[in-house]
């Protein structure tokens, strides 16, 4: 082997070697580093500030800012962490750079509007963020749709939503179901029937996969809710005519004349506490339900279905 | 326009490929090629958005780095190399040496943002798998980008006929900066007084203004350009590089080249 053929080999293996050191090093600083610090620094805080530095290139920026606080989330979600202290000022740096940005307050708002785990539990700051996207861009119904839902949902501000439903369905080319939201809002804001209704809407009207998959798993905990309703409303009226809990819910089943155990939607039967309470057997698969959970229960990681429940 | 011109243009054309100015063809396709396939993964609803808004700016940037960068050498190149002397000791008048230079880095960088353009829309065809009629507005705002380039090739030649490359490169950068805040620059000057206004007015003017050619965000949200801005931006963008280009050869003319 030549001097040079030497070199080459020697640099060569010198290079492989301190690049996969160097990754290797990079991976231990990671877990060493407090994570905390890296996802909850916002060097640049004023949209402004962000607008002028990005030197009239602000569609870019903006998407990059957009990129930014959907992975904020997305990892603090994944984490069920309770705080997202970032996640507004990151969405409205978003959206004051391109305030034609619609994914931004679509599912900004989304991000912002549920108590954690499942948002940021700040609706007031989702409501300002749709508000600024409806005065720049005053045609697009779907921001009526998105803030009245949060009314709804979040602040269950029934007279509020059914507002900003009747005001969406004067937009030009709005969807005709708003002027049914609004009407249903305004009669019967609390009923099941209400709930459905608005999420199949929002499962029917979007063609985004995350959307879709988020009103599937309001269905599935809708009818969750509904069914842990009745069935203690069974339990309730069994307690007052036998004066005792049922042993089990094939009690109930039978006082009912049930052909068997009401089921959730994934078919498992529910449950009865020894205490009286109808209870869901696996609550993680419903990560909406308001009902049916034990005393103390704290959500698991996220999971996601595919079917629509039969209602 | 004159054969003399067409031959230094050309020339300058030929010296720009030479020293491998389209490899940053290469870094533009990786560049968008990499952001078509990864940003669908790691954002929501942006993928098109991104191809144009990415795509544009990278054809924005990468040409303004190259007009600067060999715009203020073609000038202090030739005098370094000697190379000037040879080709004025020929039937060719000064004016027409900075009118080819002008063209042929002009046209290096219309080549330069064709291929770049067509890597757009590849990307774009990738993510959307279809074009749809709003897409082609992306070609008014690589026309603009076009423009945009006229007026820094310009400014980098007057730069460059009075000054070294380091502070012509310093410079035309600094125009560059200074020109995509000119419309911030005029607000200032509204809200100043007396002889303040006039000045800063003046100089908000007199400045590039590259605000008015950025159509990126627009084009992206399918919004619609329209005709008179067209018209406009096309005049403007002639008379400001016109007007730089006559301000380099009245220096040049009278520069001793001893």
């Amino acid at each position: 082997m030549s001097s040079r053929q030497r070199t080459t080999v020697f640099a060569a293996a010198v290079l492989a070697l301190s690049m996969a050191s160097s990754v290797l090093l990079l991976h231990h600083i990671d877990e060493i580093r407090p994570r905390e610090i890296v996802d909850d620094t916002l060097y640049i805080a004023s949209p402004k500030l962000v607008e002028r530095a990005s030197l009239g290139f602000n569609g870019l920026t903006a998407c990059i800012y957009w990129t930014r606080a959907v992975q904020y989330f997305g990892h603090r979600h994944f984490l069920r962490e309770r705080s997202y202290n970032e996640l507004a000022p990151l969405l409205e740096i978003t959206t004051s750079l391109d305030p034609q940005l619609l994914p931004a307050y679509q599912f900004g708002a989304n991000f912002l509007a549920p108590a954690p785990p499942n948002g940021a539990g700040q609706p007031e700051r989702a409501i300002r963020l749709i508000q600024y996207g409806i005065q720049h861009n005053p045609d697009n119904w779907r921001m009526y749709y998105d803030l009245g839902f949060i009314y709804y949902t979040e602040l269950k501000d029934y007279k509020k939503a059914a507002e900003v439903f009747a005001q969406g369905s004067k937009v030009p080319n709005a969807h005709p179901f708003l002027k049914i939201l609004a009407a249903v809002m305004a009669e019967h804001a609390e009923d099941f029937n209400t709930a459905r209704l608005l999420w199949s809407a929002a499962y029917q009207s979007s063609g985004e996969t995350n959307i879709r998959q988020n009103a599937l798993e309001h269905l599935r905990a809708i009818q969750v809710d509904e069914d842990v309703t009745n069935l203690q409303n069974a339990v309730t009226g069994f307690v007052q005519q036998n004066g005792r809990i049922p042993t089990s819910l094939w009690e109930i089943a039978a006082a009912q004349h049930l052909r068997g155990i009401p089921v959730d939607p994934d078919g498992v039967p529910y449950e009865l506490s020894l205490d009286g309470q109808v209870l869901v057997a696996n609550p993680d698969d419903f990560p909406f339900i308001t009902k049916g959970t034990p005393p103390g229960y704290k959500p698991g990681a996220p999971k996601f279905h595919t079917k629509l429940p039969a209602s | 326009m004159s054969a003399r011109i067409i031959h230094i243009a050309s020339n300058t054309f030929r010296e720009a490929v030479r020293d491998r100015v389209l490899y940053n063809l290469i870094a533009f396709a990786v560049l968008l090629s990499g952001a078509a396939i990864f940003v669908g993964q790691i954002s929501i609803e942006i993928e098109r958005l991104v191809v144009i808004n990415l795509g544009l700016t990278a054809v924005s940037l990468f040409g303004v780095v190259i007009a600067i960068f060999i715009g203020i050498g073609l000038v202090s190149k030739e005098i370094e190399k000697r190379t000037l002397y040879t080709v004025l000791s020929r039937p060719v008048r000064r004016w027409e040496f900075i009118v080819g230079k002008f063209f042929g880095l002009a046209g290096t960088l219309v080549v330069n943002t064709f291929f770049m353009g067509i890597g757009v829309f590849g990307a774009l065809l990738y993510v959307a798998h279809k074009f749809s009629g709003s897409d082609a507005r992306i070609l008014i705002a690589l026309y603009f980008i076009v423009l945009q380039f006229l007026i820094i090739c310009a400014l980098a030649l007057l730069f460059s006929s009075f000054s070294s490359p380091l502070l012509s490169a310093i410079f035309a950068f600094s125009l560059f900066i200074i020109g995509s805040f000119a419309d911030d620059l005029r607000g200032f000057a509204g809200l100043t007084h007396g002889m303040a206004r006039w000045i800063a007015t003046g100089a908000a003017y007199l400045v590039p203004n590259f605000s008015a050619l950025n159509v990126i965000s627009a084009v992206a949200h399918e919004q619609a350009i329209g005709s008179q801005l067209i018209l406009q931006n096309t005049l403007y963008a002639l008379v400001y590089a016109a007007m730089a280009l006559s301000g380099a050869v009245l220096i040049f003319e009278r520069r001793n080249l001893k």
